[in-house]
C-alpha cells in the first residue's frame, strides 16, 4: 500500500484545471435543449392500446410546413411530451416498427394525427392504437399473468443492475467516510448528461457515437468524483466538520447541480442518438430489445469486475478494510485518505455509467438522478449501508420488487413498495441484510 | 433596470405569504433539529398534512365534467377542517412516523422521513385516489371562508380589504389579510417556542440533543420527549402548510416536493440553529435573496418589450426562463456554504448544535 499521506498536489491541480475547462465548454455549448423552452408550446399525450399504457414507442412530430422535425419515445407509463419551437400546426406519426408485439396503429388514421399548438397550454394529442400488448394485464388467464411476471422480472433485473451501479458508490462512500451523500443522484444525472453532450449536442461541432460518448462520460465523472473529494469533502474532513453538516452540504450540492442541469438541459426528456429505436427480440415468454441485453451484459460484467476488484486487489481489500473499521485500517498502514479518494472516483464513475445505461432505455431528464436517489437509498439500506455486496443484493431486490409490484398495484405507485421495504428493513434490521449489527441509539 | 420593481419584489417576498409559510416550517424544523437534534428531512409532509387536512374536508364536492365525484370527502365545516389540518393530521403523522423511527440513528431517521414525504407525494399524485385528492391537480374551493366578510369588493358588501386594491404597494386585499394573520400566527408561535424552551420541558429536549444517554440516566424518557418534540414541530409545520394552501387557494402534491423541505432547512441554518428568532430571520433573508436575484436577473436578460430593447445579459448566456433557475442554484450554493462554514447560522451558537449523528 502506498504510504503517500497526501494526494499528489500536481495531479489535483491538473484535474481541477481539466474539469474547469470541461465545465466552461459545457456551459458555453449551445444549450443542450433549445433556448426557448416554453413549457406551454408543447405536445403531450399518453399512448394506450385498449386502456393499457404502451411504453417505448417512438413518435415523430413534424411541423406541417416542414420547418421542424423531432421525435420522442413514450415513457414507462405510455406518456410522452415534446417541446416545440413555435405556435403552429404539427403532425404526429407513430413509428410502427417500435410498437410492441400485438399492438398496431388504428386503420382509420394510420397512426397519424394532426394538431395545432396554441401556446396557452401543452397540446394534448391522442393517437389511437389497436390490439393489446401481448401478455399485458388485460388477460385474466393465469398463463398471461405468468408471462407478464416473467417479463417484469427481466425488466426488474435490468433495473436492479442499473441501480446496483449507482448504489455501490453510495454504499462505499458511506462505509469509508460515514457520509450519506444526497448528491449521489446528481452524479447519475451528470453522467447521462455528459454522454448526451458528446452524443447529441456535440463538442467542437462533432458528435460522437454513444459508445465513445459513454466512455467520455464515465471518465469525466471519475474526474468529478475525485474533484468533489479533493475540493469539498477532504477539506471538510480535515476541518473536522460533523457528519450532519456534511450531509447538509451534500444536499446543497445536489440542488446546485440539479438546477444547473435544468438550466443547461431544459425541462424536456431526451434520448441518445444511437440505439433509440430497436425491434424487440422475442424470447417466447418475454421480449427484449437488443439494447436491453447489452445493458444487462455490460452492467453484469462491470459489477462482477467490481466484485473481483474488491475481493482480490490490494486497493479493493483496503476499501473494504476502511469500510469495516477506519481506525484499525489506518493503524495497519492503509492510507485512508487515498482509499477514500479512489472510492469517490470509482463510485462517481459507476454512478455516471448507471445514468448513461439508464438513459439508453429511458429518456434523460434534468432530475433523473434525483428520482433515483431514494431508490438507491432503499437498495443500500436494504443490503446494509456501507457494504458493497449488500448494495448489489439490495439493488436487485429493489429492482425486482418495483417491477413485479405492478402486477398488483398501479404502475404510478410502483416505487412505493421499495420505499416501504426500506422503512420496514430499517425498523426490524437497521444494519440491512448483509450488514453487521451495531448499537444504534 | 427598474430598481423599483426589484425592490418591491424583494419586499413582497420578505414579508409576504411564502416567508410566513417557511418561517413556520422552519420554526417547526428548529424544534426538531435545533432543540432536540432530530434530523427530519420530511418537513414537507407535515406541511402537506396541514394543507390537505384542510383541503380534503373543506373543499366543496362537485361532479367532474366527465362524470364522477370530486373532492369526495369535502363539504365539512371550515373550522373543523382547520382543526383536522392543524392538530389531527400532523399529530397522527408524527406518531405514525415517530413510533418506529425515533429509536433509529439520526441518518436513518433522515432517510425514513425523506422517504415518507415521497410516499405521500406519490399517493397524492396517483390517479387511483383522484376522487378524494384530485390527484396531480389537487384540491381547490376550500379557502373561501377565510376571506369571506373580510376581503371583498365594495359591491359585495362592507369589508376590511378590497381584493382589487393594492395595499402598501405590495399586496392585494386577500394577500394583505393573509399576511396580517400570518405574522400574528408567527409571533404567537415564536412566543410559545420561547416560553417552551425556557421551561423544564424544553431544557430536557436540549439535554437530549447534547447527550441522550445522560438525559436517560437522569430518568428522562428520551423516546417520549423526542416524540413530543416531533409532534410540536410537526404541528407548527402543518400551520405553515395550511397557510400556503389558503394563500394559493390550492392544495396539490407539487407544492410539497422534497425541495420544500430543503428550503426550510436553509431557513433554519441561515437564521440560526436553536434560536427562537433564527428561523424567522432565516426565512425572510432566504426569500429576500431569492426574490432579489430572480427579479434582478430577469430584468437583466436581454429581451424586447413592446419594441424596446431591455437588459444587458445576452440570450446566449441565459434566457428569462433560465434566469428563473439561477436562484435555485444559488440556494444550493448557500446551503452548502453555510453548512460547511457556519453551520450554526447567523444567530446561532456552535455550542448549541446537534453535531453527533448518533
Amino acid at each position: 500500500m502506498s504510504l503517500k499521506s497526501r494526494p499528489n498536489g500536481r495531479v489535483v491541480v491538473i484535474a481541477v484545471l481539466g474539469l474547469a475547462v470541461i465545465a466552461a465548454l459545457f456551459f458555453s455549448a449551445p444549450d443542450l435543449a433549445s433556448a426557448q423552452d416554453d413549457p406551454n408550446i408543447a405536445a403531450q399525450g399518453t399512448l394506450k392500446a385498449n386502456r393499457i399504457d404502451v411504453p417505448n414507442v417512438e413518435i415523430l412530430v413534424e411541423a406541417v410546413d416542414g420547418s421542424f422535425t423531432g421525435s420522442v419515445v413514450t415513457g414507462e407509463d405510455g406518456s410522452w411530451s415534446l417541446l416545440l419551437p413555435e405556435i403552429g400546426d404539427y403532425r404526429a406519426t407513430i413509428n410502427a416498427d417500435t410498437l410492441p408485439p400485438g399492438v398496431s396503429v388504428k386503420e382509420a388514421d394510420g397512426g397519424m394525427r394532426e394538431f395545432s399548438v396554441s401556446g396557452l397550454r401543452p397540446q394534448p394529442v391522442l393517437i389511437g392504437l389497436d390490439g393489446a400488448i401481448e401478455g399485458a394485464a388485460s388477460g385474466t388467464s393465469s398463463r398471461a399473468n405468468d408471462i407478464e411476471a416473467l417479463q417484469l422480472a427481466v425488466d426488474g433485473i435490468k433495473l436492479g443492475l442499473i441501480l446496483g451501479m449507482m448504489s455501490i458508490g453510495l454504499s462505499l462512500i458511506f462505509g469509508t467516510t460515514g457520509l450519506v451523500n444526497f448528491a449521489h443522484g446528481e452524479l447519475v444525472t451528470l453522467g447521462a448528461m455528459m454522454a448526451f453532450w458528446f452524443n447529441r449536442t456535440g463538442i467542437f461541432g462533432n458528435t460522437y457515437h454513444l459508445v465513445i460518448s459513454a466512455i467520455a462520460g464515465v471518465i469525466i465523472l471519475a474526474g468529478v468524483g475525485g474533484l468533489f473529494d479533493a475540493v469539498v469533502w477532504a477539506p471538510l474532513r480535515r476541518r473536522g466538520s460533523s457528519l450532519i453538516s456534511m450531509m447538509v452540504v451534500s444536499i446543497g450540492l445536489s440542488m446546485m447541480i440539479r438546477f444547473g442541469a435544468q438550466f443547461q438541459f431544459g425541462l424536456t426528456s431526451r434520448s441518445y442518438r444511437d440505439y433509440a429505436i430497436q425491434k424487440a427480440i422475442d424470447f417466447g415468454p418475454f421480449a427484449l430489445v437488443p439494447k436491453d441485453l447489452w445493458i444487462i451484459g455490460i452492467s453484469l460484467t462491470i459489477l462482477i469486475g467490481v466484485g473481483l476488484l474488491l475481493q482480490r486487489t490490494r486497493i479493493g481489500k483496503a476499501m473494504r478494510a476502511v469500510s469495516d473499521n477506519r481506525d484499525l485500517a489506518e493503524s495497519s498502514g492503509i492510507d485512508v485518505e487515498r482509499v477514500i479518494r479512489i472510492v469517490w472516483i470509482s463510485g462517481a464513475a459507476l454512478a455516471g455509467l448507471g445514468g448513461i445505461l439508464n438513459g439508453v432505455t429511458e429518456a434523460i431528464a434534468w432530475d433523473t438522478g434525483f428520482r433515483f436517489l431514494l431508490l438507491v437509498f432503499a437498495a443500500t439500506t436494504l443490503g446494509g449501508l456501507g457494504t458493497a455486496y449488500g448494495a448489489l443484493v439490495g439493488s436487485l431486490v429493489v429492482g425486482l420488487l418495483i417491477q413485479l409490484s405492478t402486477l398488483v398495484i398501479p404502475a404510478d405507485l410502483k416505487n412505493l413498495g421499495a420505499l416501504f421495504v426500506m422503512i420496514f428493513i430499517l425498523l426490524i434490521r437497521p444494519q440491512g441484510l448483509l450488514g453487521r449489527a451495531e448499537r444504534v441509539g | 433596470m427598474d430598481w423599483g420593481t426589484v425592490f418591491s419584489d424583494t419586499l413582497r417576498a420578505m414579508f409576504g405569504e411564502t416567508a410566513i409559510v417557511f418561517a413556520l416550517a422552519a420554526i417547526g424544523l428548529n424544534i426538531h433539529f435545533g432543540f432536540t437534534g432530530l434530523l427530519n428531512f420530511g418537513q414537507a409532509v407535515f406541511m402537506a398534512a396541514g394543507a390537505y387536512g384542510l383541503a380534503l374536508f373543506a373543499a366543496i364536492p362537485f361532479t367532474a365534467p366527465g362524470g364522477g365525484d370530486q373532492a369526495a370527502w369535502g363539504g365539512q365545516p371550515f373550522w373543523v377542517s382547520v382543526l383536522i389540518g392543524v392538530i389531527g393530521f400532523p399529530v397522527l403523522l408524527a406518531i405514525v412516523l415517530g413510533v418506529p423511527t425515533l429509536r433509529l440513528r439520526a441518518d436513518y431517521l433522515a432517510i425514513v422521513t425523506i422517504a415518507t414525504a415521497e410516499i405521500f407525494r406519490l399517493l397524492a399524485r396517483s390517479p387511483s385516489f383522484d376522487a378524494v385528492t384530485g390527484s396531480s391537480d389537487g384540491l381547490t374551493q376550500f379557502a373561501r371562508p377565510f376571506y369571506s366578510g373580510i376581503s371583498c369588493t365594495p359591491s359585495q358588501g362592507d369589508c376590511w380589504f378590497n381584493p382589487e386594491e393594492r395595499y402598501l404597494g405590495l399586496f392585494t386585499g386577500n394577500q394583505m389579510w393573509l399576511v396580517i394573520v400570518g405574522w400574528i400566527v408567527v409571533a404567537l408561535v415564536a412566543f410559545a417556542v420561547w416560553v417552551l424552551m425556557r421551561s423544564p420541558w424544553g431544557r430536557v429536549l436540549q439535554a437530549i440533543r447534547e447527550d441522550e444517554d445522560a438525559a436517560r440516566s437522569l430518568g428522562k424518557n428520551a423516546y417520549s420527549y423526542k416524540m413530543q418534540a416531533l409532534i410540536v414541530g410537526g404541528v407548527i409545520g402543518a400551520i405553515g402548510g395550511m397557510l400556503r394552501a389558503i394563500g394559493t387557494q390550492l392544495a396539490n402534491p407539487d407544492q410539497f416536493i422534497t425541495d420544500v423541505t430543503f428550503f426550510a432547512w436553509v431557513a433554519v441554518i441561515l437564521g440560526g440553529v436553536a434560536r427562537v428568532f433564527g428561523p424567522i430571520l432565516g426565512s425572510m433573508i432566504f426569500w429576500a435573496v431569492l426574490a432579489f436575484s430572480d427579479s434582478f436577473l430577469r430584468q437583466s436578460v436581454k429581451r424586447t418589450v413592446s419594441g424596446e430593447e431591455l437588459g444587458f445579459i445576452p440570450e446566449s448566456i441565459m434566457t428569462t426562463n433560465q434566469a428563473g433557475l439561477v436562484r435555485f442554484i444559488l440556494v444550493g450554493a448557500m446551503l452548502a456554504a453555510l453548512a460547511a462554514f457556519r453551520p450554526q447560522g447567523i444567530l446561532g451558537d456552535k455550542d448549541e448544535m446537534a453535531l453527533d449523528d448518533r
